[in-house]
């Protein structure tokens, strides 16, 4: 029994195990590239872990965690996207930070976030809920201000520092309320005495009302996105991909386990709240990232607008909308990591590149980064061969499998808007060279010459997986809907 | 095998396309050459080893390849070949190599990154012209898109970033509005069956409510139309037909177009049976207010490709008349326009564009009076333009005549007002004529007249057109097993009061095609 338990927890475990080693070798001798491949590593072995968790998954460990396919599945896209970023991240602390100011506290840090990450996917229960979130709220919030000398980081550090206190706050509140109610502090008994109520208290409504409002917080649904654009412009472009892909996809992971097992989908004030925040989120993102002239903050609204797409495919309830769900998490993920990783290295050889002018004609000069990016960017856009395509098309067939035609077009539309700002700079890589850049040029041919093989292994990494899920998504497919269907189970069983 | 080697083909040969550029300047247009003609062999081995011409249509298929794709959702890889696509890829293929051909001498930056993109573009296309899985053809027809949009934006003329944005996202929000209607679709028959699927063939058996068979109807019909294109949605194509390049201009109006109206016939028509009573007069009202309102524009124009342009709208609206006007005759007529104004479009693109390299300039008042300094590029324009305004003895009169005859006995009026539109084509084909290479010269520099492959490419679709205009029979054969059984199918469903009329008219049909040599 102990044993199955310690088993079902291994991931989490090993992961937390690896931070204190990584803690401890950093005591013991800095060194950038030991402690990088380090951080790597433990992402690496946790990730060996989970086939052997999912031996015994489904499985409720204490009444705080449940260790399941759902759990498993985001799991693995949280590590592998932490290791890709790890690999990123070398090349450009190199470049923008002096080793001697020690940059090993970093990794350190990435893996805490992530450990907070694998907590928050397993959590059923208040308590571990919290834990989670605080856990990568925090981690993440010394991360955006690592680069403590600069004036950009420091901004985003103190505005992400001002959204996570106050996310915590409703959180709690909320929490609290909800607990006030019900008197059970697992989403399971939370659920178990929602179905015995005939009319839901205003105050437990309330409560949970605050709660999804903290979620939406962190998720960056419009109108809770001010910070998003500012976080996502300040931090260093690593860690912005952080927040983009392992940060958001931990806080779905737990709002579709919240949804399911309270069954929040259920009533109707909630249906309403998530409508008007889908469609609010789809207009502001888009609406306001056609006037970024700052390729993150294009993508920051970008990622507002898409997670905007995502709660439609949510609103959809039943199998279909946890499965579309999470394949368009799984699919903006690596969209995200595609073009914040292009980011990411090319702002590594020197200089933050994060104005639109400095991807001009970049396709002449850089045919594979410049390739990349345009991959990236038409998989956001949602154009065939891409991943983003199936994503939208999952989107699409939930809501109008769910007869949700309102959204649907809300969706089609921003979509089509969308497409004007990726465009844009779409057009700019293939635009004519700028005449300055002809002047460095002995300059960048040799920094051309120099880009990493990480850097090389992690994007062609994340260029397989959009094409290969692009072209041949179905075992994808199947691996969701097994896992989707366990945690389908659990609500199968309530009354 | 043999219809994914098709589609293959060309998209594998453009990476030798790209890379071709190194071993020599012309080496990315042979290969695009190449692998064109392979498809071209391909094409008549394939659809011409049945050349008594059981051509069959919805159903059954001359040629099938079935494979799972994503199961989860009912998607394969399912393509099929029959006299329609047969047409259509032969049509693609030549237009194709017509556009390289365009291109040979405007095209000197990236020549291969061009030409890779050429291939892209066809191989998307001919896909489209093959699936008869709705998921799959929506597939290429999206794919076909993004090396078009390439083409435009990088070897376009001076306005081509706003011509390239207007071009995407029209066709894209017209495309979204159809994945929409394809997605209910399939779920539809989820419901019907317990079972999505995207299948043509299973689609085709589910009986819609009237209401959904409408609001359906109207999103394929929005999806299409962007793309042939029928007024409101057309505002993008003289921008764009304007500033792409002469090659990528060709490939979008000679084959582009058509797979609106590939779309109309193959899949708006025959799915939605129920609603054709209703949508069809506004159809048909669309395409008559196309071809009158583009012909007008096109009187004004001082931009010779402009001008043409807003002529290929008025002659996409015959297209659009005769889909919908529920007769056989009309529906030969527009696989007949389909395939006349392919070619008259790319001969008339092609000339426009070599005008352009010589002069540098679009704008017909700067040019007059090249008759005599031009002569071979001058009798090929005033053939084409006699092509265009619908000259007897050509292929496009076939088609407009056919259209024309076709729909009468159901809108009457619509096609005496229609029947003003070739008027209008004479007015303003001459009109080019007259400004271009009659009257005072303007500009007294020298040029050179068209080339010798230009000019041989010229006189080959030349003879095409006359070769149609004659034996039209070589394309309404084919096409014949098609049509009918769209009618028989459309019929089943239709009100019944079209009968008399139909079987009226095919008498017509008999007699027509046995008046022609």
């Amino acid at each position: 029994m102990i044993l199955q338990d310690f088993i079902a927890l291994s991931p989490i475990l090993d992961l937390g195990a690896f931070c204190l080693v990584t803690m401890l070798a950093i005591a013991f001798r800095r060194n950038h590239a030991r402690i990088a491949v380090c951080a790597f590593m433990s992402c690496l072995f946790t990730l060996a872990t989970l086939p052997w968790a999912a031996t015994v998954a489904p499985r409720a460990v204490t009444t705080l965690l449940v260790v399941d396919g759902h759990a498993l599945l985001y799991m693995g896209l949280i590590l592998s996207a932490t290791m890709v970023i790890i690999a990123l991240s070398y090349r450009y602390l190199n470049s923008q930070f002096h080793e001697k100011d020690g940059v090993e506290e970093y990794y350190l840090l990435l893996l805490l976030a992530t450990f907070g990450g694998l907590v928050l996917t397993t959590a059923s229960h208040f308590v571990s809920f919290f834990l989670g979130f605080e856990l990568l709220g925090l981690s993440l919030c010394s991360l955006i201000g690592y680069l403590r000398t600069r004036r950009n980081p420091l901004e985003a550090a103190v505005k992400y520092l001002l959204l996570s206190i106050t996310a915590s706050a409703f959180l709690l509140f909320g929490l609290a309320l909800l607990y006030f109610e019900s008197g059970a502090m697992t989403f399971h008994e939370v659920g178990v005495s929602v179905k015995q109520w005939q009319t839901v208290p205003a105050l437990w409504l309330g409560g949970l009302i605050l709660v999804l409002v903290g979620i939406a917080l962190k998720l960056g649904l419009a109108p809770f996105h001010m910070w998003i654009p500012d976080v996502y412009q300040g931090a260093p472009t690593p860690i912005t991909t952080y927040i983009a892909t392992v940060s958001k996809a931990a806080v779905m992971a737990l709002l579709l386990r919240l949804a399911t097992e309270v069954g929040i989908l259920e009533l109707p004030p909630v249906v309403h709240l998530f409508s008007l925040l889908a469609v609010v989120s789809m207009v502001t993102g888009n609406v306001l990232a056609l006037l970024q002239e700052n390729v993150k903050r294009l993508l920051a609204y970008s990622s507002i607008a898409h997670f905007g797409y995502v709660l439609v495919a949510l609103l959809a309830g039943g199998p279909p909308a946890a499965e579309a769900v999470t394949f368009y998490v799984i699919v903006y993920c690596a969209m995200s990591l595609g073009a914040f990783g292009v980011v990411t290295v090319y702002s590594s050889e020197g200089g933050e590149k994060d104005r639109v002018e400095d991807y001009q004609g970049l396709f002449w000069t850089r045919p594979w980064l410049a390739g990349m990016l345009a991959l990236s960017l038409l998989s956001l856009a949602g154009i065939p061969v891409t991943a983003g395509f199936i994503g939208k098309f999952y989107a699409i067939t939930a809501g109008v499998d769910a007869g949700l035609w309102w959204l649907v077009l809300a969706l089609i539309g921003n979509s089509v808007v969308s497409l004007y700002y990726y465009l844009r700079l779409f057009v700019t890589l293939f635009g004519e060279v700028a005449v300055q850049e002809a002047l460095p040029q002995q300059e960048t041919v040799q920094r051309s010459e120099f880009v990493s093989w990480t850097a090389v292994c992690s994007l062609g990494f994340v260029a397989s997986i959009i094409l290969v899920l692009g072209l041949y998504p179905e075992p994808l497919i199947e691996l969701i809907r097994e896992s989707v269907s366990n945690l389908l189970m659990v609500v199968a069983q309530k009354p | 095998m043999g219809l994914w080697l098709l589609i293959l083909i060309p998209i594998l040969a453009a990476p030798f396309a790209w890379m071709g550029q190194q071993w020599s300047r012309h080496a990315p247009r042979w290969v695009v050459l190449g692998a064109l003609a392979i498809d071209f062999i391909l094409v008549l081995l394939l659809g011409g080893g049945h050349s008594t011409v059981q051509a069959s249509g919805h159903g059954t298929w001359l040629v099938e390849s079935h494979t799972s794709w994503i199961p989860r959702w009912g998607i394969s890889l399912h393509l099929g070949l029959d006299g329609l696509s047969v047409v259509l890829i032969l049509l693609t293929v030549f237009v194709g190599i017509v556009a390289t051909i365009a291109s040979w001498t405007e095209i000197q930056s990236r020549v291969g990154l061009f030409h890779c993109h050429v291939l892209l573009a066809l191989g998307g296309v001919i896909g489209v012209f093959l699936a008869i899985d709705l998921f799959l053809f929506f597939f290429f027809w999206e794919l076909m898109l993004i090396p078009m949009y390439l083409l435009i934006v990088i070897w376009g003329h001076a306005a081509r970033r706003h011509a390239s944005f207007k071009f995407f996202l029209f066709t894209q929000a017209g495309s979204l509005v159809l994945l929409v209607a394809i997605v209910a679709l399939a779920l539809l028959h989820q419901q019907a069956t317990g079972q999505p699927s995207f299948d043509y063939a299973d689609l085709m058996g589910l009986t819609l409510t009237s209401e959904m068979a409408r609001w359906l109807m109207l999103a394929f019909l929005i999806g299409f139309l962007v793309k042939l294109p029928a007024p409101p949605f057309h505002t993008w194509l003289p921008d764009t037909y304007a500033e792409a390049p002469t090659g990528a201009t060709i490939i979008l109006a000679g084959i582009l177009a058509k797979t609106g109206a590939y779309g109309l016939l193959r899949f708006t028509l025959p799915l939605f049976p129920e609603a054709l009573s209703e949508v069809a007069p506004i159809a048909m009202g669309l395409g008559v207010v196309g071809i009158l309102y583009a012909a007008v524009l096109a009187c004004a124009q001082t931009d010779i490709k402009r001008l043409v342009a807003y002529s290929s709208i008025s002659h996409m609206g015959f297209i659009l008349l005769g889909a919908f006007a529920g007769t056989e005759l009309a529906l030969q007529g527009v696989m007949m326009q389909i395939v006349a104004h392919g070619l008259s479009t790319a001969g008339l693109f092609l000339l426009a564009g070599a005008l352009e390299e010589r002069y540098q300039s679009r704008d017909m008042g700067q040019m007059g009076g090249l008759w005599s300094v031009t002569p071979r590029l001058a009798t090929m324009t005033l053939f084409f333009a006699c092509a265009s305004l619908g000259l007897p003895g050509l292929a496009n009169f076939i088609g407009e005549f056919l259209v024309l005859f076709g729909s009468y006995a159901t809108q009457p009026v619509m096609i005496i007002l229609a029947s003003l539109g070739m008027v209008m084509a004479a007015i303003y084909s001459l009109g080019m004529m007259q400004r271009t290479f009659f009257g005072r010269q303007q500009d007294t520099r020298t040029a050179s007249d068209l080339s010798n492959v230009a000019f041989g490419t010229l006189l080959f679709i030349a003879g095409l057109q006359i070769w149609l205009g004659l034996y039209p029979k070589a394309v309404l054969t084919t096409t014949k097993p098609i049509m009918e059984q769209l009618i028989q199918h459309a019929l089943v469903s239709a009100n019944p009061t079209h009968v008399p009329s139909e079987s009226l008219l095919s008498s017509h049909i008999v007699t027509l095609q046995g008046s022609t040599p």
